[in-house]
């Protein structure tokens, strides 16, 4: 059985919750690695899942250039999707991101951790909130 | 090695003896993988374990495993008339998925104390320890098993079991198609990576398609989903499994027939389980 690759239960779970939503939601798992997007993000991005397909998300990240509301960069460890990673806690912020139309956003993120137990910790969950 | 299943019930939801189930059983959930040695290994504990139970005690097997799916009652409620029980000799290691509240023990009890049965599970003079599942594969008696949670209310399991030569999925209680079957890949359905390329999945196949609407969510797959999932997994062959209660032997032949359609020209056409039934493993 190739358990690197196989996804937990709460992943598939997350995944299929995630997928029926209208906000913009992503689905990592516990190395890091961007395993899921919905449609509503799809149209942020600009690009299918299917064609961007799993990567580290701090790269995924990075290219939507985050800075704060005073336009300073803000450092991978800042941002709540790898506070809820690192952390393990939840972590919301209020930002901006150039989006793939390159015009630069105000959102807000949520992100959140997943046990499936209190010591099984199998990824995260992030929400972008659009004003 | 040479390793047999044996199939002491196959029932869903409740038991359901009558006429009309001879052939195929009224008991629940139940397998045994028979071993060359003096320990058991047994999938579930529905009301197919009492007459298993009989069985080991006729053998004289006093080591025994059991692998609960999930405490659901048709897959534990023949523990309590489970034989071997009563013997102080024999050694009993019961094995069940994760709670985030309680200890299996905890869980377990709830069944086997008053008000809902006459004695304690003080009163039991075997020697029973409980087991959460390990995380990762593990081996014992020679076959390597895996436990993984699946779709299904609850804190569910299904097992592969690994021989040198073959593998079975077990999976009595599962509802694939809530999260997704058809374009994903086997990585994302639950249950994949248990029964990726098995030799011999036993699989929910509970509901025709036409009942399936009215059940979506209660943790069950149709016939058709079953046939979906083990094509998406690359399976072998498979055994259609938890028989709704109300099935005569006569409508799970046309379940079956069902099956067979939607698998026609495929290799290994699927077949219903039926208590009694040895699959051998290889």
């Amino acid at each position: 059985m190739d358990t690197q690759r196989h996804k937990h239960l709460v992943l598939i779970l997350a995944r299929e919750f995630v997928s029926n939503l209208s906000t913009p939601t992503l689905v990592a798992d516990a190395r890091g690695y961007l395993v899921f997007y919905n449609e509503a993000a799809e149209a942020v991005v600009g690009r299918r899942f299917a064609e961007t397909g799993e990567m580290p998300l701090d790269d995924w990240l990075a290219a939507f250039e985050p800075k704060t509301l005073a336009s300073e960069p803000i450092p991978p460890e800042r941002r709540p999707a790898r506070i809820a990673l690192d952390e393990r806690r939840a972590s919301h912020l209020r930002y901006l991101v150039t989006s793939a139309d390159g015009v630069e956003r105000e959102i807000e993120v949520t992100a959140f951790p997943l046990f499936a137990h209190m010591d099984d910790f199998v990824g995260i969950v992030v929400v972008f909130w659009r004003n | 090695m040479s390793v047999q299943l044996k199939i002491w019930g196959c029932r869903g939801s409740v038991a359901a003896p009558g006429s009309d189930t001879v052939k195929y059983g009224g008991n629940t959930s139940c397998v045994e993988v028979v071993l060359e040695d003096d320990v058991a290994l047994v999938l579930d504990a529905g009301t197919g374990i009492r007459a298993l139970g009989l069985d080991l005690v006729r053998r004289g097997v006093r080591q025994i495993h059991i692998f609960l799916t999930h405490l659901h009652l048709d897959h534990l409620e023949g523990l309590r008339f489970f034989a071997p029980l009563w013997d102080e000799q024999v050694t009993l290691d019961v094995w069940g998925p994760r709670s985030p509240v309680l200890s299996l023990r905890e869980r377990i009890l709830r069944a086997f104390s008053p008000p809902l049965f006459p004695l304690d599970f003080g009163d039991v003079p075997a020697r029973v320890a409980f087991h959460d599942l390990p995380a990762e594969p593990w081996r014992m008696q020679g076959v390597s098993l895996t436990a993984d949670l699946v779709l299904h209310p609850g804190p569910t399991v299904g097992f592969r079991v690994e021989t040198a030569g073959a593998s079975l999925a077990y999976l009595p209680d599962h509802e694939p198609a809530l999260a997704g079957i058809e374009r994903r890949s086997a990585d994302w359905i639950s249950g994949g990576a248990l029964a990726a390329g098995a030799d011999v999945v036993l699989h929910d196949a509970q509901y025709l398609d036409e009942e399936y609407g009215a059940k979506i969510g209660w943790g069950h797959s149709s016939v058709s989903d079953a046939v979906a999932f083990c094509r998406a997994v690359d399976a072998r062959r498979l055994v259609l499994f938890h028989h709704e209660p109300e099935r005569s032997d006569s409508a799970l032949e046309l379940l079956q027939a069902r099956a067979r359609e939607l698998t026609r020209g495929e290799q290994v056409p699927p077949e219903v389980a039926r208590e009694g039934m040895v699959i051998e493993l290889g």
